[in-house]
């Protein structure tokens, strides 16, 4: 088992994230693909501190981890409260912040 | 080089007991002025009494002071008194100080006493206007100016002076401000005054960066370290802003123009002593003039032209109060004339200056007489055979246009003619051709001056078959004790000032220690006595050429058309306001559009475009903003992967 098979799988992992955030249009799926795109980062950085040998990369992905946790209990809060004003949740409808 | 001249400058004192009240003469003008002006309305029972009052006190300052001055040595009558340091600006400290010597005390005499005569008239000259008390404010500012002017003891109280008669000389001007006419003639007046004014503070900004004071004595004291080169340019710039302020070539045709202000306006600042302020600077510039003699050359000439024109064009006016201003004009070019002669003619300038200030007040005072008694009618066509309604008038007049033409023995006889024998006895070209032309324009001065008093007291009484411009009957009559008794103090003046003057050199020895021993010239081409007598001559000849063309002859009430050239010419002013029109005005004009034009299509152009360009951007930049979220995140994710092959292309491309 190479560290380039983890990586490979953490880009996978990215990606399917990033492709979930732009054409899903429930907001609780969304907030689940940039959940796995956070976690595919945490991947790669725990990849590359296994390779260098140092423990940088680990710290990181603790921090980020923290932040991810602190994010889903803000955003979650927002999402609740989207959806009993509107009676939806998709993040198409809450589109009234514009020009 | 004239350092004898230098030698003579008499030490400077610091003022001391009746002269230490000198600031009295600017305050109690200056109080009179700022309580008519604050004090509005409630002051109209008796503010023109106290206009008078204020102006008469400081004439009895001036007075005392002048009788204590006298009592001292000559070398001791020249003294400071320095009131308080006015701009303490590092290098540039101008204090505002007065200096008390022969010449500022003589005008002050000449300013407060005419002006009290003056400010007496103007009592009964302006009983029916309602804004009498105004009046009375702005003569009594135009005072204050005029006393700062003469009696600082620097250039920059000089220019302050020389701003405040401007601004009080413009008020007055358009005293009547519901006539168009005025309120242009005003305006021209101010404009004509700043181009010369530009000249004067030009002047003291040179003298002040080469050797770093303003202050008379010390100016006056280290001039010789000048070049040439400067003084001839300083005396050029400071001329410029005499040739304004005394209507003088190129800038004279203010000053007929400023007739539209009412006559004893006319009288005092027109006549007698603002005008004259020219002639004073130069006076008072004499150690500066002194060392340049291209410089007085050129006053010289400017004076002669400014003496022959007002002469040739008073001959064709038939406007009463524009014939005697031509007059001014062309008497103050004597006066220019005869100071910029140097040491031999200052005091010959200041002399026909103080008898001018009588004769010419009276003749003003005079005409404001007859226009009181004819309906405000200035047109000389419609008067004739006055002399006997109007007595008084009559004789002062007479009395005045006598001394004006130089009749042997008055006023102008002796200070014209002193002056045109001085211009006459320069060595060469110079005494022939500016004797000879004072000579003609004072044979022109008879002239006009004839007509002017055959068309208004003599003959055929014209006003009988006409209407006045309001409409009514003329019915001239005698003007009140107040107009009339200032008339016969000046008409004293005007007989007796020019003998009292010149007798054995008076005035010339008092103005010694500030203007220099009155020098006599040598070489002249034309001896004194052909040159008196020849004025006579000529003078003689004027009055009797008018006589037989205007005395002889029935004066048509309106003015004949078509006449000669010549006539024709004077008519216009010989085209000085067209030539101002095409040299200045027109091309002036031209600029302005031409700018307007730059600035609105040019300069709004490009900051309007550019406001244009950026308003048009935005408004079509901020349809990118839906309000879908996902289209955000996929314009971040597109600029991310653009972040990240830029920086993939320079790491690895550049290899």
């Amino acid at each position: 088992m190479t560290p380039t098979y983890y990586l490979l799988l953490s880009a996978m992992l990215f990606s399917i994230g990033a492709v979930g955030v732009l054409v899903r249009r429930n907001a609780i799926v969304v907030f689940m693909c940039v959940e796995l795109m956070l976690n595919a980062v945490n991947l790669t950085l725990v990849t590359f501190a296994r390779i260098n040998g140092q423990l940088d990369g680990q710290v990181m992905a603790f921090f980020v981890m923290v932040v991810a946790a602190a994010e889903v209990v803000v955003g979650l809060a927002i999402i609740m409260s989207i959806f009993r004003t509107r009676r939806s949740s998709s993040v198409d409808d809450a589109n009234l912040l514009k020009y | 080089m004239s350092t004898p001249l230098l030698a003579a400058t008499p030490q400077v004192e610091a003022a001391t007991g009746v002269t230490g009240l000198a600031w009295l003469l600017i305050v109690l003008p200056a109080f009179g002025a700022l309580v008519l002006f604050l004090a509005g309305r409630r002051s109209d029972a008796w503010g023109h009494l106290l206009g008078c009052l204020t102006v008469v006190a400081s004439f009895v300052v001036g007075l005392t002071i002048f009788l204590h001055t006298l009592g001292l040595a000559p070398e001791q009558r020249t003294s400071e008194l320095n009131l308080y340091r006015w701009i303490p600006a590092n290098a540039l400290q101008v204090d505002f100080g007065l200096r008390i010597d022969p010449l500022s005390l003589t005008f002050v005499l000449l300013i407060t006493g005419v002006g009290s005569l003056i400010h007496i008239y103007s009592i009964g000259y302006m009983t029916h206007d309602p804004g009498r008390r105004r009046f009375f404010a702005q003569l009594n500012l135009f005072i204050t100016a005029m006393l700062i002017l003469v009696i600082g003891n620097n250039f920059v109280m000089l220019y302050l002076g020389w701003e405040g008669v401007g601004l009080a000389s413009y008020l007055l001007i358009g005293w009547y401000q519901d006539r168009p006419s005025a309120a242009t003639a005003a305006k021209k007046a101010f404009l004509m005054n700043r181009v010369g004014d530009v000249g004067l503070a030009l002047a003291i900004f040179l003298l002040w960066t080469d050797l770093g004071t303003v202050q008379y004595t010390q100016v006056f004291a280290r001039i010789g370290e000048l070049s040439p080169g400067t003084v001839l340019a300083v005396c050029v710039l400071l001329l410029l802003g005499a040739c304004g302020k005394s209507g003088q070539f190129p800038l004279q045709s203010w000053l007929p123009d400023a007739m539209e202000g009412p006559t004893p306006v006319s009288a005092l600042i027109h006549a007698a002593t603002m005008v004259t302020a020219g002639v004073y600077l130069v006076a008072r510039c004499n150690p500066i003039y002194d060392v340049s003699a291209n410089g007085r050359l050129i006053v010289t000439i400017i004076g002669t032209i400014t003496l022959l024109l007002g002469a040739i064009i008073g001959c064709a006016y038939d406007d009463i109060k524009k014939v005697l201003a031509y007059s001014t004009v062309s008497q103050i070019g004597y006066m220019m004339l005869a100071v910029g002669l140097g040491p031999a003619g200052y005091a010959l300038g200041i002399a026909h200056l103080l008898t001018h200030g009588f004769f010419k007040a009276g003749l003003f005072l005079g005409a404001g007489s007859v226009m009181h008694g004819m309906n405000d009618d200035v047109n000389m066509r419609h008067f004739g055979g006055l002399a006997r309604h109007m007595p008084i008038t009559f004789v002062t007049f007479g009395l005045g246009y006598l001394a004006l033409i130089g009749f042997p023995f008055l006023s102008g006889y002796y200070s014209k003619d002193a002056i045109i024998e001085a211009a006459a006895a320069q060595p060469g070209w110079r005494g022939l051709v500016m004797g000879g032309l004072a000579m003609l324009a004072a044979g022109l001065t008879a002239f006009y001056m004839t007509r002017l008093v055959i068309m208004t007291f003599f003959g055929e009484k014209r006003w009988q078959k006409l209407k006045a411009p309001d409409g009514h009957d003329y019915h001239p009559h005698e003007s009140p004790a107040s107009m009339t008794i200032p008339m016969i103090i000046l008409a004293f003046g005007s007989v007796f000032a020019g003998f009292l003057l010149t007798q054995s050199h008076t005035l010339a020895g008092w103005l010694a220690p500030t203007l220099g021993e009155l020098a006599e010239q040598h070489g002249a081409t034309l001896s004194e006595s052909s040159v008196a007598v020849g004025t006579l001559v000529l003078s003689g000849l004027g009055v009797l050429i008018a006589y037989l063309l205007v005395g002889r002859q029935p004066t048509p009430v309106t003015r004949p058309e078509p006449v000669a050239w010549p006539v024709q010419a004077a008519r216009r002013d010989l085209y000085a306001n067209a030539i101002n029109e095409a040299l200045i005005a027109r091309p002036g004009t031209w600029l302005a559009r031409a700018l307007v034009y730059v600035d609105n299509k040019g300069v709004d152009g490009i900051v309007n475009g550019m406001a244009a360009l950026l308003g048009g951007t935005s408004g079509r930049m901020r349809r990118l903003q839906t309000g879908f979220v996902r289209s955000y995140a996929l314009s971040m994710l597109g600029g991310t992967v653009l972040i990240i092959a830029a920086l993939l292309a320079v790491r690895f491309g550049t290899q």
